[in-house]
């Protein structure tokens, strides 16, 4: 599913490289954890395996494809097979919920007929039926984190990449998102997440990788943070 | 294919002002281009008319012409003679149509027709003017054979291709056609950048939502032809004003004005202008397409 090997990333002007020969492999179906504290490369890794960036050197694997020699013009084709959530939930604000949802299935060339069934049964999904005419202003943090992660598995993506997607919501939010994740990787979607959330990691008791200073300190099956 | 139309509404009316300038500038630019083009097909035009009508001119000698050239003064019977033998002969009657003979007194009412409200009318007499033998070609481009036969010839003082004077006052039109051009051409490229700063615009405003469409895998072809689309309707709507400029001219200044005042040269008329109007829109909508495509690139590197 994901296979990184020897992967360094340096980024101009930084004498440290944000990644230091990182290897990780990720099997289908897994839930992984990744921890650290800022800077210690969790997000570098996501924007590699998201291919917004390639490696300085190494390989990365994603899905069956090869993300350093990927041309350009395939990379769509590529990120219409995962989903992906972020902290900031990365909404359209100027369209609806039902809107934001049905636009990553528009950009794609879905017809009109499976948008009109796809969409209410993700909402109903992650918890939203009611309220699609809604825009993301008049939502709450958690709802309008729904939203995003409906946008994200309506494409019944193999993968989920999730950067901190708790980041910005309170405890109980928080819990009832990870509850639908768990409920999305239960159905067999791979779930890579970043996170700085100790309570959320130490209930969940999955695969935890742990990033220090670009290098993979630990790698530790049902553990903690 | 609703979200691209209401995309490129939305553009257009996001940043109104500009693309009211893109209209603009390309309705000016295009008007120039189309007027241009409109001049050259004028030139040749009037080319073909009046080359039909240029005759050639065996100036005879008269009394008054340079000696070099006429040693031995005005032209007897027997050398016009020999002129107009030659001008008969099987070699040449082969490519002249006609020719006559005008002597002095034509000469003279003629010069007195054409300069009627000159001083210089007054002063010029009969044997100043030259005995001319007006050859018409059945193709006035064979006017260098007459030229070579008769330049030289004792009693012939010149042989003037009345071509050369029609070349003059079409290289000054023909020059006027290029300012033309090159102004468009100064015009289209400003317009260009234009188009290009606009749509740079329009994706800066619009950068969140391309993030968004990158995200979840839409295609650059996707993401791109609103934008395009919105730099090739507006550039549209001036060719099509441009297009409107030029057949009002057709119509309203060359027609309604230059051709009722000079009534025997033969204007463009409007099919000659409906013939400007598609490529002037064609080179809008390549321009505007390509110069905001080229913007629009920045946007798309993933």
């Amino acid at each position: 599913m994901i296979r990184i090997e020897n992967v360094t990333k340096q980024y101009k002007g930084s004498a440290r490289p944000a990644l230091n020969s990182v290897s990780l492999d990720i099997e289908k179906g897994d839930f992984v954890f990744l921890v650290g504290t800022s800077g210690s490369g969790k997000s570098s890794l996501m924007r590699l395996m998201l291919r917004e960036d390639v490696p300085t050197s190494g390989s990365v694997h994603v899905l069956g494809e090869n993300l350093v020699g990927i041309p350009s013009r395939r990379i769509p084709y590529f990120r219409r097979r995962l989903g992906v959530v972020f902290q900031d939930f990365r909404l359209l604000p100027n369209k609806t919920v039902a809107q934001n949802v049905a636009f990553s299935l528009e950009v794609i060339g879905k017809s009109q007929g499976f948008i009109q069934e796809a969409v209410p049964d993700v909402l109903r999904l992650v918890g939203l039926d009611g309220k699609a005419d809604r825009l993301p202003s008049e939502l709450s943090g958690g709802e309008q984190q729904r939203v995003a992660l409906a946008r994200a598995i309506v494409n019944k993506p193999a993968l989920l990449l999730a950067d901190e997607p708790t980041g910005n919501l309170d405890p109980a939010t928080s819990q009832d998102i990870m509850a639908l994740i768990e409920r999305i990787n239960l159905n067999g979607t791979t779930v890579v997440m970043a996170t700085h959330d100790r309570g959320i990691v130490d209930r969940l008791k999955k695969r935890v990788v742990e990033l220090k200073h670009g290098e993979i300190i630990r790698d530790e099956v049902g553990g903690t943070y | 294919m609703k979200y691209i139309i209401s995309e490129i509404r939305q553009g257009i009316f996001r940043n109104v002002s500009m693309v009211i300038s893109v209209v603009l500038v390309t309705f000016i630019s295009l008007t120039f281009v189309g007027a241009a083009s409109l001049l050259q097909m004028q030139i040749g035009q009037m080319k073909t008319y009046w080359y039909d009508r240029a005759q050639v001119a065996i100036y005879m000698c008269s009394d008054v012409s340079p000696a070099d050239a006429c040693p031995q003064g005005e032209a007897s019977d027997d050398l016009k003679a020999a002129v107009e033998a030659k001008l008969q002969s099987d070699t040449l009657s082969a490519y002249v149509e006609k020719f006559y003979f005008e002597n002095h007194e034509q000469a003279y009412a003629t010069f007195q027709e054409q300069f009627k409200d000159n001083a210089v009318a007054k002063y010029v007499t009969k044997n100043q003017l030259n005995e001319t033998f007006w050859v018409k070609l059945n193709d006035a481009r064979d006017s260098k054979i007459i030229t070579e036969s008769f330049t030289g010839v004792a009693g012939v003082e010149e042989v003037r291709d009345q071509r050369s004077y029609l070349d003059q006052i079409f290289s000054i039109l023909n020059a006027a056609s290029l300012a033309a051009i090159g102004i468009a051409v100064l015009m289209l490229f400003s317009a260009a950048l234009l188009i290009s700063t606009t749509i740079r615009l329009s994706a800066f405003s619009r950068r969140r939502e391309l993030g968004i469409m990158r995200l979840v895998g839409a295609s650059n072809f996707y993401i791109q032809l609103p934008f395009i689309l919105e730099g090739v309707v507006a550039a549209t709507i001036g060719s099509i004003l441009a297009g409107g400029a030029v057949l009002a001219i057709v119509q309203f200044f060359v027609q309604g004005y230059l051709a009722q005042s000079l009534p025997f040269t033969s204007f463009v008329g409007l099919a000659d202008g409906l013939l400007v109007v598609p490529i002037l829109i064609g080179a809008a909508i390549l321009l505007s397409a390509a110069a905001s495509g080229l913007a629009i690139r920045r946007y798309l590197r993933i």
